[in-house]
Parts: C-alpha cells; structure tokens; sequence
C-alpha cells in the first residue's frame, strides 16, 4: 500500500463514501464531455428523469468527429452521423447549463488539449472523461481517469464515480534528454520496457531530472499516454513550471488569490516519506528517438536498433503477436525502422498537437519540401494551438515544405471524421495508437515516433533519424502564450 | 438496455467462444467508424467487424462466427486495452456474450463490464489455454461462470478462478448500476466538494 503520495492526498480529499460493495464513491472536480462517448449517458439520465448535479464542473467541446477544414465546417456537416452527434451534444448541453466549446467558436478543440490550456486543469483535482487520454491531465498533479459511458452517467447525475484506489508505482527518469529526443521518446522508452498489460492496476507517478526538466506540454505527453502502458492515471507532482504554466489563464485561480493557490498545491506533492508500492528507474540520457514496429504501442525499438527477432520473444502467444505485427506490417525480425516508406506523415493529436510540437516539426522542415510521395497532415490540437501557430508564422513554413495546414481535431488519429488513411498506406504519426484499423484503414499501418521524427520522415518519404537532420533555430513572431492568456 | 431479467448475477451459463491472443484492444472489439451513433442500439451487428470479415468483406473463421449463440468469452491477457469506449462490451453484451473469463483484463474494460452486469473473471494461462481448447474441442459443450463461489464449471469440474471483490459483491447483491446508490449520498457529496479549494459553485 502507497501511503503519502499526490495520489494518496487527492484520493482522500475526494473520497465521499465507502459503498456497500467496498468501492469508494469518488468526487470528480472536473468532467470534460465529447461527442461519441456521451450522447447515451445524456440519455439514460433522462430515462431516470435525474439532472446534472454540477453543471458549473462539466465542459464540453467536440473533437473527435470534428472536419478540419473550413469547408467541411460549415453546419450542417456532410456526414449525416456527425451532424447528428454533434446536435445531440449542442442540445444536451444547452438544457443542462453546461459551457460547450462548439465546433465553430474559438476554443474548440480535442479536450485534452483545450482543458490545459484554458488552466481548468489544476493541481489536486480529480478530472473524468468518456476517453482513455484522460490520464493526460496528470501532468498538473491531478488525478485524470477515463471512463466508460455509464460512469458518464454517474458523473453527470452526482459528480462522482465508483472506484478502488490503486497501487502506485515510481518511475524515476534519470538523466538528460539529448537534443531531437523528446517526452514522446520517455514514454515509448517507459511502455516498451514495462509493456501494454505492466501498468494494469497501477497509478504512475512520473519524476526525476528527465521529468522535472520537460516543460508542461513534455509533461502532457508523457502523461497522456500512461494508458499505452495500461495505467489509467499518470501525473507528475506539481512545481514552478507548473505554476507558471497556469498562471493566467483563463479558468486559472484569481491572480488575487495565487499565492493561496500555490501554498495548497505544494501541500499536494508526494513526500520525501512517500512509500510506493513499486519503483522503476529509466535513464534517459542515452536515449535515441524511438519508433513502433508493429501492432501495439509496446512494440517500439530506437530509430537505428533492430526489429526483435521471434527467439527474443518470452512465449508463443508472444510469438504468435509478433508475428501477427510482422504480417500487417511487412517487416522481417533484423530489420530496422529506419528507411521504411511512409505514404502519411501526421502530426496532431492529444499527445502532441501543442504548440512546441508543431515549432520542433517546423525546425525540421523550414525552408525544405516534403517528399512527393508523402501526403503531410498537420492539424492542430485546438483551435488555440492553431492560432499560436499562426500568430508565429508556423502555418507558412508548413504550408510552403508541402503540409495540409487543418483546424483542431482528433482527426487521423482514430479517422472518425473524413481524415482517413487509404488502402494499405503507411503512416508516420504523432498520435498514441498503432493498432490495426485506428487510423481508418484495417490495412493501414501507423508507425509511431516524435513530431520532430514525423517531420523528418515527411521530407525524406522514409523513416529517419532527425537526429541527422539540421534543424532550424525559429524566432517566433510574437509571443505565442499571449495569444492564450489575453482576454476573448 | 439492460439484458438482465434481474440485477442480481449469481451465476452465467452457456456455450463459450474462445478468442486467443494477448492485448485485443478495444479498436478491434469496436472500430471507431461504428461509434458515430448516438445509442448502443445496433452495436452487436459490429462486435469484432474487421477481424469477422476476410478482404472481400465475406464472414472468416473468426470465433465469433464460428461460435454463434455463445454466452461466454474466454480470452488472453489484457484484453480490451486502448479505448475506453463503452461500445466494444455494449457490442458483446447484445451480441451475446453475458460473462468473460480471461489472464486479465484492461482496467476500463473491466469497469465497463461491471457497468453493464457482465462478471470479468480471471485465472491463469495453463487454465485459460485449457479452457479454451475445451471450448475448441466441443462447441456445443456448457460452462458456467458462479459469481458467488468464483469457480468456473465445465467438464464435470469445478475449477477456482478470480473476481474482484467489489465487482463480486456489485453483482451478488445487484448493485452494480451505481447512480442511486450514490446520488443517496449527494449530501455528503457536497460536504466533501465544501473542503476542495477549487470548487467555487458550491
């Protein structure tokens, strides 16, 4: 059993009641809403004739249907479905009083993109959403768990949910993060090592120098991709880059009242008596820039390091899948990843659809053309983020080396709008996912890497390492946190 | 929608459909294309859909056609990791399947499950990979799944198996759809929203 952790901290402070089952009944501070997961939990609440119990803690925006052109914008949407699911949402929070970011307003985006960056996502909070990325918001020192359409349900009608508490397990990241390695390459390093299945019925906290040294959006996507791993949660106790971070945004505590706000979430952070159910320790100063080479996102090598060979394998079911991902994927064991065409590069999503990933692909492109083969999609993660972009001129340099410059999506992550991958085709992406069929083609194959890695596979229409790759120093306009933090 | 006739589960009996492989995510119980209705109504005609169908879009030899009327899913390790979409167990619950045995279960999955009344049982591979070649070997072959003394019964045996606790005891007692339970206690709900600092609506 942990004991003095953030997570053991938050939990308390959360916890309602012991239900008759063993389960706590857990009080969620903060509940963000999208259109796919929630229309029946709106339902099932009418059915019951019971209301939204705090509607002031609930936000809603649209993301994963989301059209990311201005044309495929425009209401009502051609895909009847969409229309449909966007209606629902624009009614159900209409009649519920609850803020919804629409399609069309300046705020839209993927809600785990859009609640950090409007500051509702705070230290010490408890935030649920009907999506597995949820996890993402521990990167403030909250507790960020996804959930399933009937938790939604139960949210809406009492702000809370049913749940056990975890173990909670350390991962010390050790070291200094070379130059062209980033947080996504931290957090490949970390599924790889303890597997898609190792996080089951763990929290992770994340820490040490590699970690602490990662500005927020590093954080974001550590953190976001925690349920790659199979830990529902993960967070990063809360600090100055934190703090700073927050500080005047939007739903960000009163400049008035900061110094109370700080003084409360440095009471948060786990102790230096903190006891862990588990800890692991990653070094992360000789990592290289890590890709997927098949199926799940536990499947990664370094850009330069060879495919695993079947004998490497701990079982024949273990077998039996990587042979599986070597089918879909066309790859042999000795292989590397470096040289593999790529039909798609993608750069997006809620792991890495902020502003410094779209500034580190622009370094790796600035002034050069993306190879002719390779269809470039860049969309950012909100409408915000589209506007820092702009505001820095990011959209031309993508623009001019060949990229689609989009509006704020999910996107070609899971293709549930218009952005598909066609037959076959081989995608370099900043998303989470590689299994079979997410980016919308079930003989589609999505390999995953950095932004900073999508960019340079893009220019040279095969994988490769950026670490080769001379990237540009980018004087950004203006500043591009002005555009956030100023009045609507 | 509930296909329960009560919401107290003791025990699930059937036929079984064994689907083997480790990490079968969500995305292949339910891809994304299918989630774009606004009600679980029709999500047991797309359970597995890609996975069913060969390149022409005709029915495989996927289990699942191969097992039709079953009741019980037995399955590898982490099973139904990835998204936490609702739908891939909503598909399997209205395609058939009233309880899953398995090595183990992705956490949301397996909260999903205890959402919709559907005992997650686990065991060990030697007793999984056996189950399933049982199941393999005689289709048409009962098995049932008693929630109350955790065994699972099939060939003349009992064999002991896992459930969690809270699940074990939402399901005996028919408490596991949890909004009145809770909504019971929305006073003490706003004694502990009184003490968090950020909440200013209270």
């Amino acid at each position: 059993m942990s004991s003095n952790t953030l997570y053991d901290t938050v939990w308390e402070k959360h916890k309602v009641a012991e239900l008759p089952n063993g389960q706590d009944q857990l009080f969620i501070g903060l509940h963000l809403v999208h259109e796919v997961t929630s229309p029946q939990a709106f339902g099932m609440l009418r059915e019951r004739d019971l209301d939204v119990a705090f509607p002031d803690r609930t936000f809603a925006t649209t993301d994963h249907i989301a059209p990311t052109t201005p044309q495929g914008r425009e209401r009502p949407l051609q895909d009847d479905q969409a229309e449909n699911m966007l209606q629902a949402l624009e009614h159900n929070t209409s009649e519920n009083g609850i803020t919804f970011f629409g399609l069309n307003g300046e705020k839209q985006g993927i809600t785990h993109v859009v609640a950090p960056e409007l500051g509702l996502s705070q230290p010490g909070m408890t935030v649920a959403c009907g999506d597995s990325h949820t996890s993402t918001h521990g990167a403030f020192g909250s507790v960020g768990i996804g959930i399933g359409t009937s938790q939604i349900r139960d949210v809406l009608a009492t702000g809370c949910i049913a749940a056990e508490k975890q173990q909670v397990r350390r991962i010390e990241v050790t070291g200094t993060l070379s130059e062209e390695v980033y947080a996504k390459d931290i957090i490949l390093k970390i599924i790889r090592d303890l597997g898609v299945g190792g996080g089951v019925g763990h929290v992770y906290e994340y820490g040490g120098e590699a970690i602490e040294n990662l500005d927020m959006e590093g954080r974001l996507a550590v953190c976001n991709m925690s349920i790659e791993g199979g830990a529902r949660a993960g967070y990063i106790n809360p600090d100055q880059t934190t703090y700073e971070y927050l500080k005047g945004r939007e739903y960000a505590p009163d400049v008035d009242d900061w110094d109370e706000h700080v003084e409360y979430w440095d009471t948060l952070r786990s102790g230096d008596d903190a006891e862990y159910d588990d800890v692991v320790e990653i070094n992360a100063d000789d990592l290289a820039p890590m890709v997927t080479w098949g199926i799940n996102p536990g499947q990664v090598v370094s850009v330069d390091e060879e495919i695993p060979s079947l004998d490497a394998m701990a079982d024949e079911t273990a077998r039996k899948a990587a042979q599986k991902a070597f089918d879909h994927m066309e790859l042999n064991p000795g292989e590397t990843m470096e040289g593999y065409d790529v039909d798609v590069a993608f750069l997006g999503t809620c792991t890495n659809g902020r502003f410094s990933d779209f500034k580190e692909a622009a370094r790796v492109i600035e002034g050069k053309q993306i190879d002719s083969g390779v269809h470039g999609l860049a969309v950012p993660g909100s409408e915000t983020v589209r506007r820092q972009c702009e505001a820095a001129g990011l959209d031309e340099i993508f623009r001019e080396a060949g990229f689609d410059w989009r509006q704020a999506g999910c996107s070609m992550c899971l293709a549930m709008n218009n952005d598909s991958l066609e037959a076959g085709e081989v995608c370099a992406s900043s998303s989470n996912r590689n299994f079979i069929g997410r980016q919308g083609d079930k003989e589609g194959r999505t390999v995953l890497m950095s932004p900073a890695m999508v960019a340079a596979a893009a220019i040279e229409g095969e994988i490769t390492d950026v670490r080769e790759h001379e990237l540009t120093e980018i004087d950004t306009k203006t500043n591009p946190t002005a555009v956030v933090k100023g009045d609507d | 929608m509930s296909v329960h006739d009560t919401m107290e589960i003791r025990r699930v009996a059937g036929t079984g459909v064994p689907v083997r492989g480790n990490d079968v995510d969500t995305d292949q119980i339910m891809p994304a294309r299918f989630m774009k209705e606004v009600t679980f109504d029709n999500m047991g005609e797309y359970v597995f859909y890609d996975a069913r169908r060969d390149d022409d879009g005709n029915p495989n030899d996927h289990p699942l056609n191969e097992y039709k009327g079953a009741s019980i899913l037995i399955v590898n390790k982490n099973f139904g990791c990835g998204s936490s979409r609702e739908h891939a167990p909503q598909g399997l619950m209205r395609w058939g399947i009233r309880g899953v045995i398995g090595e183990s279960f992705a956490e949301i999955f397996a909260d999903n499950c205890k959402s919709l009344g559907i005992p997650a049982m686990t065991t060990d591979q030697e007793t999984i990979n056996h189950l399933q070649s049982f199941v393999e070997s005689d289709p048409e072959a009962g098995l049932e799944m008693d929630v109350n003394d955790s065994v699972v019964i099939y060939d003349g045996e009992e064999v002991d198996v896992e459930i969690d606790d809270a699940m074990q005891e939402a399901l005996i007692d028919g408490i596991w759809d949890t909004t009145a339970v809770m909504h019971s206690n929305m006073d003490r709900v706003r004694d502990t929203v009184n003490e968090l600092p950020y909440v200013e609506d209270r």
